[in-house]
């Protein structure tokens, strides 16, 4: 990518949750970190965040779920992403979601869920080493 | 030795000189940042009027405790957060709590319901049954509370937007059992202010938010006298990041916009404050959370009597049910969570709770199973049983320290009251998102003291070893947002569409006019409306809230 441009990133709640504590840190942390954070607010359909992604233009997208409807919302975005051919963004998923369920959230193209507690600066280097 | 205060304080100077001066050690401070002292003495309490400032508990001010005998005449209602999936699966656990000793029920509903839409609205895809219990009608609450016998039992219900609608459902389903609305015990949530600002599970305007739980005050102080009508709460503040002193004052100024609300709806301040009760979030940090409660106590009395002259005693007592800190549970090495719930709880009884809810240990990772909500329950009991903590009021009373602790938090939790005062109120310094910064701001410089390491997490940033993934955790059965849907189908056949029809007709001209919302709210419910269409006629009328973020 052009080193010109800062790293855009979008902070997303969808769904009903409105535990957005660990996204609105999240969020300062890469915003602290040099790159353009842009944070939707908690209760998003997935058609409100891809369209704030396209218009927003991002790098990565960050999606922020500890209700446990990962399972409809997760396939439900990523299935707009490729309608609309955003499939050169970064998905990431965080929030309380059982190991159980990641393979098949990565087999849709969701490169890493991240746990509570992890420490920001790994989000940091994942991000820059992988868009 | 020489006697007396003068001589303690130049005593304790010369052992500062003379003893402590010949050791190097650390600093601390409290978790809002002020520094605490090496050794607290006589001296730290010269402030503190035994009489006017602690005084005998169950009287102003009540800093020892809101009853006289505290746990020796009664223990505290044991009360675990509970509910996923259906109704059905909700009530076995409330059954099987009950069986373990448990002796108050608390309501968790999905967040569908806490947001009044129903199973089938497009919004409530993959959230049925997730974080509580789906409940779209009178239907699903009968089946909740099937053979649980309300006239005995007391029930606390996570509810706050559509409060006024799960309570009529309780009421109604109470009278199906023959049991008369003034023996019903319970709470409501019914706090709507900390839904805009850290909670999210808001549907209407701040107007008409407070007329449904101004309406809520007036209708229960005639009909269910026993009934706590509003659940004043920090806890979440301090989930999104709050400090301990943060979530007292933002609570207290949320609290205020409430009396207030109530005085200008026409309401004597005696005839609701005595039924107003609160939630909290019992932290880490031991003697921090115990001298919160016991500030909050003193702190509550005196805004009461004097600022809204509030004359029964009633009134004046903050009475307050707590949680232990989902936010301080790890996902690693989650057994360590046991020894920090046990912690917490010990701390809320040293503090006075009159309700208790243990967090289970596998929380950072899924809903409690029956075994982990079991232990967590257990941890209660043997503190009630085993510690001896309960076997004298208020032990940690007289304590240099936690009195001058709880004297300390006090003017902190008054010095943000007269800010949020001067903004115009809680309501003011929401819509300027000043509470909201202010939690944020906290809860980043925690996440940067954990990284840093200068706060220690066991197990997280210290302490960590190589685990494997935790087996056995509770999965909600992924049917139950069809097995809701297919219910609805047949409720809206089985019903007589006809009263439904009119019965909301009847609850938006109550609505677009200025009376009180709750007896067309209970008709509504008895014809079987659901939820959603309740709280659609009420969107309808009143419109939305737009929330905003920012970081």
């Amino acid at each position: 990518m052009n080193q010109d441009r800062k790293i855009r990133v979008m902070v997303a709640k969808p769904g009903l949750d409105g535990h957005d504590r660990g996204a609105k840190v999240i969020a300062r942390a890469l915003r602290d970190s040099g790159m353009e954070v842009i944070y939707t607010g908690i209760r998003q359909t997935p058609e409100q965040i891809v369209e704030a992604a396209l218009q927003e233009d991002v790098n990565a997208l960050l999606l922020s779920i500890l209700s446990g409807a990962h399972g409809f919302l997760f396939p439900r975005i990523m299935e707009l992403l490729k309608e609309k051919g955003l499939t050169d963004i970064l998905v990431l998923g965080g929030g309380i979601i059982p190991e159980e369920d990641i393979p098949e959230l990565k087999a849709l193209g969701i490169s890493e869920i991240f746990g509570p507690g992890m420490a920001s600066e790994i989000l940091i280097n994942y991000i820059r080493e992988n868009i | 030795m020489k006697k007396g205060t003068q001589n303690i304080k130049e005593e304790e100077e010369r052992w500062k000189k003379d003893c402590l001066g010949k050791y190097t050690f650390k600093k601390s401070e409290t978790d809002w940042g002020m520094e605490i002292k090496t050794l607290y003495t006589q001296n730290d309490i010269q402030e503190i009027d035994y009489l006017e400032d602690i005084g005998f508990p169950g009287e102003y001010p009540f800093t020892r405790g809101v009853h006289p005998s505290m746990y020796l005449g009664r223990l505290w209602t044991m009360r675990q957060y509970s509910g996923y999936g259906t109704a059905e699966e909700t009530n076995t656990r409330y059954k099987y709590l009950l069986e373990q000793g448990q002796t108050g029920l608390s309501v968790a509903f999905d967040l569908p319901t806490q947001i009044g839409y129903d199973s089938d609205h497009p919004l409530s895809q993959g959230e049925v049954g997730k974080v509580g219990v789906a409940v779209d009608s009178l239907a699903d609450m009968e089946i909740l509370f099937d053979k649980l016998p309300l006239d005995r039992l007391s029930t606390s219900m996570t509810i706050n937007a559509p409060a006024a609608i799960l309570l009529a459902m309780y009421l109604a389903v109470a009278e199906k059992q023959g049991v008369e609305p003034e023996k019903l015990n319970g709470t409501i949530q019914n706090d709507i202010l900390k839904e805009y600002t850290v909670r999210g599970t808001y549907i209407f305007p701040v107007g008409p938010s407070l007329r449904l739980i101004t309406n809520v005050f007036e209708y229960c102080s005639k009909n269910v006298p026993k009934w706590n009508t509003i659940n004043i709460a920090g806890y979440h503040m301090r989930e999104a990041g709050a400090t301990a002193v943060q979530e007292i004052a933002f609570t207290f100024a949320d609290a205020i916009e409430y009396v207030n609300a109530g005085i200008n709806a026409g309401l004597d301040v005696d005839e609701f404050a005595p039924r107003i009760s609160w939630i909290f979030n019992t932290h880490n940090n031991f003697f921090e959370e115990i001298a919160k409660y016991r500030a909050a106590r003193r702190l509550w009395a005196k805004l009461m009597k004097h600022r809204f002259g509030a004359k029964n005693p009633k009134s004046w007592m903050f009475r307050f049910h707590t949680q232990t800190a989902g936010s301080a549970l790890t996902a690693q090495q989650p057994l360590n969570n046991v020894v920090r719930v046990a912690f917490q709880t010990l701390a809320a009884v040293l503090g006075g709770a009159q309700s208790l809810a243990s967090c289970s240990f596998d929380e950072a990772l899924a809903l409690p199973t029956e075994e982990s909500v079991r232990l967590s329950l257990r941890t209660q009991q043997l503190i009630a049983h085993e510690l001896g903590v309960t076997e004298t009021v208020d032990p940690m009373g007289g304590s240099f320290y936690i009195e001058n602790l709880t004297k300390r938090m006090e003017e902190e939790i008054v010095s943000y009251i007269d800010k949020i005062d001067q903004m115009g109120g809680a309501a003011a310094a929401i819509e300027k998102g000043y509470i909201q910064q202010e939690i944020q701001e906290s809860a980043y410089l925690n996440q940067k003291d954990v990284e840093s390491g200068k706060k220690v997490v066991v197990g997280v940033n210290k302490y960590q070893v190589e685990e494997t993934s935790p087996q056995g955790l509770l999965k909600v059965d992924p049917s139950v947002g069809e097995i809701q849907v297919e219910k609805l189908k047949n409720l809206k056949v089985t019903r007589d569409n006809v009263r439904v029809e009119s019965a909301l007709t009847e609850l938006k001209k109550a609505a677009e006019g200025d009376g009180n919302l709750m007896p067309p709210i209970i008709e509504s419910v008895k014809t079987y409306a659901t939820l959603g269409e309740i709280c659609g006629v009420l969107r309808g009328v009143f419109g939305e809230y737009e929330g905003t973020s920012s970081i």
